[in-house]
């Protein structure tokens, strides 16, 4: 095959939440068209937030994500805060903190086990490797169970959280609640152990690209809400020059709309968090980076999942403090902080499991009157293109199924989020 | 036993939460999975197969192009369950139904917005007949599960046609109106197990209306309870903007 002509063609990726399809046209050994095309309906949250009551917002924008639902209404409810001038409490900032743990472990974990480990297992789907390894499967199940318990006792279910409101909270979980979840994370570490042992034997493609990384950060934690945007090449930026740092724009062939900075692209996402805010690791997951081989910066985008693997043993030990902390302080019921205004504009930003994730809101008398959302998929998606391209090149000499597995796991490996990227998968040959 | 029924599951334009929920079910009533065989989950599998009894659909319909789709759904399957509020009725996609189409377009798309296709989200059963619902947004686990046993037994699934307010007194909730909070609980069919008022906030009615609800008296409650007429209006247009429209269209005509 010295020059050859085909053309991958997936019509929706699988195991990636929504739709999206890669089409590659290589004609003579020259690679012609790589696309990540978008197939997805447009949402259109942006003008479904417009016209309503602020207390609303939150529970509108959870439904843009089943699986970010909590990170939507988090920087939902930043967002309409900021623009209001309401501070929320101590108390409300760790509850926030450790609701978020349980969203981002549910989301690696299942990212992680069901999505990512069949293709380095060799099989199709989670189902036939609940027959080839029941126990690995049992026990990504166990740890789902527990994150998604931790959100139900903090804000009443995961898929869309129902007491987290605008200055605080409607419900309060009680201290034996606590108790037993936190209970329950120190034994979910031999389990957290397992996982960092698997991803050690799974074999991920030798694939590098060097690319700008974008990621909130804090001095003084491994930051997932609010922080400033730091990035890889140097400048750091606040959230609420957010715009700066985006710049989106349209292409014909997705309904997403991507984004760039200082490059033609950027990453986003827990590869990205990893390479800007190793140094504020748990060092329990410090020594798993380690024992993975996972070293910042790290270049080669297959490897977010082993990011995610890092992520899940600092956000079982950062749940454990953060429990510890609220447990010792004792849960007091507290009414949610009202609004000393109400008029104003306002970003809320968070690290949701896919990257960083912008909410922007104009409000006007206690009515939201424009709304930018910007999601992280988004602002993935030209740099997925670009390894895509980078990529087709070097593994020309292999067959078109070969192709497209390389291509699917990439796709895979940034986990992209599509439904809520309407603002993508299938990989077409021809 | 014989040959396990070949279930498929679809989405439109949703969130997946609901599929997400379909697979938590799984997780605590692993014996779904023995009773059925799975033929078709995007979200969880790469098997793609077109020959099945039951497809769960997610999600509403919201462009002309899903229709087809969904038609070839319903030739193939024999039922046709629509999970979830976005395709029982419309869900959230329907907020932007009261608002002119081509603002929303260039709202979100700027001078492209012709590049999108879009028309008002509907319900699945404005476009084909549909043979049994699991209400909510999510829907719930447990009724998932109640649902999927009653068709796998050949019986129309049972929903409740009484109120969220049953479900709350007899969860021993104090009523959110007490604390100066609206709810629809009133009006909006039960099954949740009252969750919202559960962990303190007011229901929004995302399982949709009982049969015969009292509007007026509800609109007068929530007026007495401050509510402006706009406010009140967005309370009822959050989950049941279809239903509403379509209340309205009666009466009108
Ligand atoms: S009904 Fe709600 S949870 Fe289900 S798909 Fe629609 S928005 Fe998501
Ligand atoms: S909180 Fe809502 S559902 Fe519960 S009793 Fe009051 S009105 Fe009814
Ligand atoms: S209480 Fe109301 S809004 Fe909440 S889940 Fe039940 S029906 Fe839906």
């Amino acid at each position: 095959m010295a020059n050859p002509s085909f053309r991958v063609d997936v019509h929706h990726v699988t195991r990636v939440e929504g739709h999206g399809n890669i089409v590659v046209d290589v004609q003579n050994g020259e690679l012609k068209q790589c696309d990540l095309e978008i197939v997805e309906t447009p949402r259109f949250f942006e003008a479904m937030l417009k016209g309503r009551p602020y207390g609303e917002a939150s529970h509108i924008s959870s439904r843009i994500c089943g699986i970010c639902a909590v990170g939507h209404a988090t920087a939902s409810l930043r967002a309409t805060e900021k623009a209001l001038g309401v501070e929320p409490s101590e108390q409300t900032v760790l509850l926030r903190k450790l609701n978020f743990h349980g969203e981002m472990l549910d989301s690696h974990i299942l990212h992680a086990y069901m999505l990512v480990a069949p293709d380095c297992l060799g099989v199709g789907s989670v189902i036939p490797l609940a027959k080839a390894a029941p126990d690995v499967v049992m026990r990504a199940l166990r740890m789902k169970k527990l994150s998604g318990d931790l959100c139900a006792a903090i804000c009443g279910r995961h898929t869309h959280p129902i007491a987290m409101t605008v200055g605080g909270f409607t419900h309060f979980p009680t201290t034996a609640q606590l108790q037993e979840l936190r209970d329950r994370l120190v034994a979910m570490r031999s389990d957290v152990d397992a996982t960092v042992e698997l991803f050690q034997k799974l074999k991920l493609p030798a694939f590098e690209r060097e690319t700008e990384y974008i990621a909130l950060h804090k001095d003084d934690e491994y930051c997932f809400i609010d922080g400033k945007l730091v990035s890889t090449d140097g400048g750091e930026w606040p959230i609420e020059k957010y715009r700066l740092v985006t710049n989106e724009f349209l292409v014909p062939h997705s309904t997403a709309k991507r984004t760039k900075n200082q490059r033609q692209s950027y990453m986003v996402g827990a590869l990205a968090r990893f390479n800007v805010n190793h140094a504020q690791l748990h060092p329990r997951a410090k020594e798993a980076a380690r024992a993975l081989n996972l070293a910042p910066k790290a270049v080669n985008p297959y490897l977010n999942t082993v990011a995610q693997v890092v992520e899940i043993v600092h956000c079982v030990e950062d749940a454990i403090e953060l429990a510890d902390r609220l447990i010792k302080t004792g849960l007091t019921w507290r009414a949610p902080v009202q609004p000393p205004k109400l008029s104003g504009e306002g970003t809320g930003a968070c690290e949701v499991p896919r990257g960083t994730l912008f909410h922007n809101y104009v409000i006007q008398d206690g009515w939201i009157s424009g709304a930018n959302c910007i999601i992280p998929t988004g602002q993935n998606l030209a740099n997925i293109e670009a390894d895509m391209r980078s990529l087709v090149p070097t593994i020309l000499d292999k067959g078109q199924s070969e192709i497209t597995l390389a291509l699917e796991m990439l796709v895979r490996a940034y986990d992209p989020c599509i439904s809520c990227s309407t603002h993508l998968l299938e990989v077409r040959f021809e | 036993m014989g040959a396990r029924p070949k279930v498929a599951f679809f989405e439109f334009t949703s969130c997946e939460g609901c599929q997400l929920t379909v697979v938590d079910s799984l997780q605590t009533h692993p014996e779904l999975l023995d009773a059925v065989e799975i033929v078709r989950f995007r979200e969880a599998m790469s098997e793609k197969g077109d020959d099945y009894l039951i497809a769960f659909v997610e999600g509403s319909i919201s462009r002309a192009s899903d229709e087809a789709q969904l038609k070839q759904i319903r030739e193939r399957a024999a039922l046709v369950v629509a999970l979830g509020t976005c395709a029982h009725l419309g869900g959230i996609n329907t907020i932007r139904n009261r608002q002119e189409l081509q603002s929303v377009r260039r709202y979100v798309y700027g001078d492209k917005a012709d590049w999108y296709e879009t028309y008002p989200a509907r319900p699945l059963s404005a476009v084909v007949p549909i043979d049994a619902v699991i209400p909510g947004c999510p829907i719930d686990r447990g009724e998932f599960v109640a649902v999927v046993t009653a068709l796998l037994q050949g019986r129309k699934p049972w929903l409740p046609d009484y109120p969220v307010c049953v479900e709350c007194k007899l969860k021993e909730n104090v009523c959110v109106y007490q604390r100066k909070q609206t709810c629809l609980g009133p009006i909006t069919r039960a099954g949740c197990d009252a969750i919202c008022p559960t962990y303190g906030d007011g229901c929004e009615g995302c399982r949709g209306l009982i049969p015969n609800p009292n509007l007026s008296s509800m609109k007068n409650v929530l007026a007495e309870h401050g509510m402006t007429a706009d406010e009140t209006l967005a309370k009822t247009t959050l989950f049941l903007t279809y239903q509403m429209m379509e209340l309205e269209a009666g009466t009108d005509g």
